[in-house]
């Protein structure tokens, strides 16, 4: 569970600072950067699916009592917007390599399908759709890290240290 | 240790020399593509161009260099376009110094392949960042043309071809390089560099020519009459050839390989044509063939991607606006 979480954290930061980096390069090593985004972001996506399966089966440690309802509704909410967008980025990522008719390339593994017609309305809606998604993904995961480290220095509880 | 990470910070910098232009993002290099016109919707380069479909007639002779499954004996179909260099899209045809043909062939739902070839057999500069610099210069006029080549003998070959290219009267009778060398590669894994042209196969002359759309009317015409084919010739590299500067020519006695002919039979106009959809990156690749560590080939890619996620979502604001007057 705690690997899970820190490699899933590595990951999705990796491939978030990736991204940024890669889209505005015209360096050779953009294309190199480019095609191991879309393979590792093929592993995230079938990582976030294990870890939903395996969250749904296990039951969470409690959520200190002394938080109100209205403050565990909160981790609860944030915690499947969370989820929602890791599972969301990834998938509008493939649509929008589907929809420009771009096989994605997993190593040398496998390839996943693409369009056989372009479709250049839903590229761009995927293509942008990624790049709003990005942004929402870095805030959520800025107040994730926000409320772990208020719980662990403000309220001195042990939420951060379960996940240690 | 420290000094190490300190190292890895710099090393970016390190190739920063006195000489070096400065580094240009993708977003910059297609701002100065695109200029202050504002063609929405269509290509930041190559803007104006018609759609061609047609078919590839394989002769088998290249599918044991290469695994891809059109250099088997047969056909392939593509969607195609034939375009001229530049922003605007309403440009006249015979203005422009380039011509260019791109292919695009679907061979199966995991196995793509885009290409774009250019009338120059080389580049004038060997990377981005110079051929930046390169394009301020033809935009600042022919003072800083003629400066700019004297700052860049790298750039003779390309200015002994321009010296003597003469535009000929059609699209179907010019020669269209790939410029940019690839690998293929085998069944075994056997890799070897390669450059290729498409040879036409007519000869045409400049006379008779009139309008702005003077190209496109006479392919429409021709290709109306009769198919138009071209030889798809590749080019093999020796060990001392470098594949990955595409401003120097490989020598004549290269071992050259037809691998079938190129035949164009349908032209439609780019805007109710497939073709203008399409982003021809040349680095979407199907397996048996691969990318040369060439600057200009990389930097194409990610320069493509930018232009065509810009048009992309202008196309598609313009399809939700017009759906909205409807
Ligand atoms: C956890 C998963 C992923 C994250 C966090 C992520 C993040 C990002 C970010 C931040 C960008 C830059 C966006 C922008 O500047 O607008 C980006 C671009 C891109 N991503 Fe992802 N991504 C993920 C998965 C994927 C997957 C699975 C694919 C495809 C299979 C993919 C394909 C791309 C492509 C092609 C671009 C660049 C598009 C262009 O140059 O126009 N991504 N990604
Ligand atoms: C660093 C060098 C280059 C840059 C930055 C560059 C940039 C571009 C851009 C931004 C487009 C528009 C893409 C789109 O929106 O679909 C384009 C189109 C095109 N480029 Fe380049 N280009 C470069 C070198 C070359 C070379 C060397 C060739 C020829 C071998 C070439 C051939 C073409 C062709 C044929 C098209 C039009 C493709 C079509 O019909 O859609 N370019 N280029």
């Amino acid at each position: 569970m705690r690997l899970f979480h820190w490699g899933m954290a590595a990951l999705v930061v990796s491939m978030l600072a990736a991204g940024l980096l890669m889209v505005t390069s015209l360096q050779p090593w953009q294309y190199t950067l480019l095609n191991a985004h879309k393979a590792f972001g093929v592993i995230a996506i079938i990582l976030v699916m294990a870890r939903l399966i395996n969250r749904l089966r296990h039951k969470l440690p409690a959520l200190p009592s002394e938080l109100s309802d209205g403050q565990k509704w909160v981790a609860k909410a944030s915690h499947w917007l969370l989820y929602g967008l890791l599972f969301a980025m990834p998938l509008s990522g493939y649509l929008m390599q589907y929809f420009a008719g771009r096989p994605v390339a997993v190593f040398d593994w496998f390839r996943l399908p693409a369009a056989l017609q372009v479709d250049i309305y839903n590229y761009a809606l995927f293509r942008e759709l990624h790049g709003w998604l990005a942004i929402a993904l870095i805030g959520v995961i800025a107040l994730h890290v926000g409320a772990a480290l208020h719980h662990h220095f403000v309220r001195k509880d042990n939420v951060l240290k379960s996940m240690l | 240790m420290k000094y190490f990470y300190f190292a890895l910070l710099l090393a970016p910098t390190a190739g920063l020399t006195a000489n070096a232009p400065p580094q240009v993002s993708a977003q910059r290099f297609v701002d100065l593509q695109q200029g202050s016109a504002n063609f929405a919707g269509f290509r930041r380069a190559h803007a104006k161009g018609i759609c061609v479909s047609g078919e590839f007639r394989a002769n088998g002779k290249l599918a044991d260099y290469s695994k891809a499954s059109l250099f088997r004996n047969g056909t392939t179909p593509f969607t195609g376009r034939l375009s001229i260099a530049g922003n605007n899209p309403t440009a006249p045809d015979l203005k422009s110094p380039v011509r260019s043909l791109a292919l695009s062939f679907t061979l199966s739902r995991t196995e793509q392949w885009r290409l774009a070839m250019n009338t120059p057999p080389v580049m004038a500069v060997a990377d981005p960042h110079t051929f930046y610099q390169q394009i301020k210069a033809i935009q600042a006029g022919p003072a800083a043309v003629k400066q700019f080549f004297t700052e860049h003998p790298e750039s003779n070959e390309f200015l002994a071809w321009a010296g003597q290219y003469q535009p000929t009267g059609s699209f179907a009778a010019e020669t269209y390089h790939s410029i940019n060398a690839f690998y293929l590669v085998n069944a075994n894994g056997k890799q070897h560099a390669v450059r290729w042209a498409m040879q036409p196969t007519v000869s045409v002359a400049a006379t008779d020519l009139h309008g702005d759309d003077a190209l496109q009317q006479e392919i429409t015409a021709r290709v109306a009459a009769k198919p138009v084919v071209f030889d798809w010739v590749f080019t093999l590299a020796e060990p001392m050839d470098d594949e990955n500067n595409p401003t120097k020519a490989w020598p004549d006695s290269r071992q050259q390989i037809s691998a079938g002919q190129i035949v164009l039979t349908g032209t439609t106009a780019q805007l109710e044509g497939d073709c203008h959809a399409i982003n021809f990156d040349p680095l979407l690749l199907p397996s048996g063939i691969a990318a040369t560590a060439d600057p200009i080939l990389r930097a194409r890619s990610a320069a493509y991607a930018e232009s065509y996620r810009r048009r992309a979502k202008e196309q598609l604001h313009g399809a939700l606006a017009g759906s909205n007057n409807e």
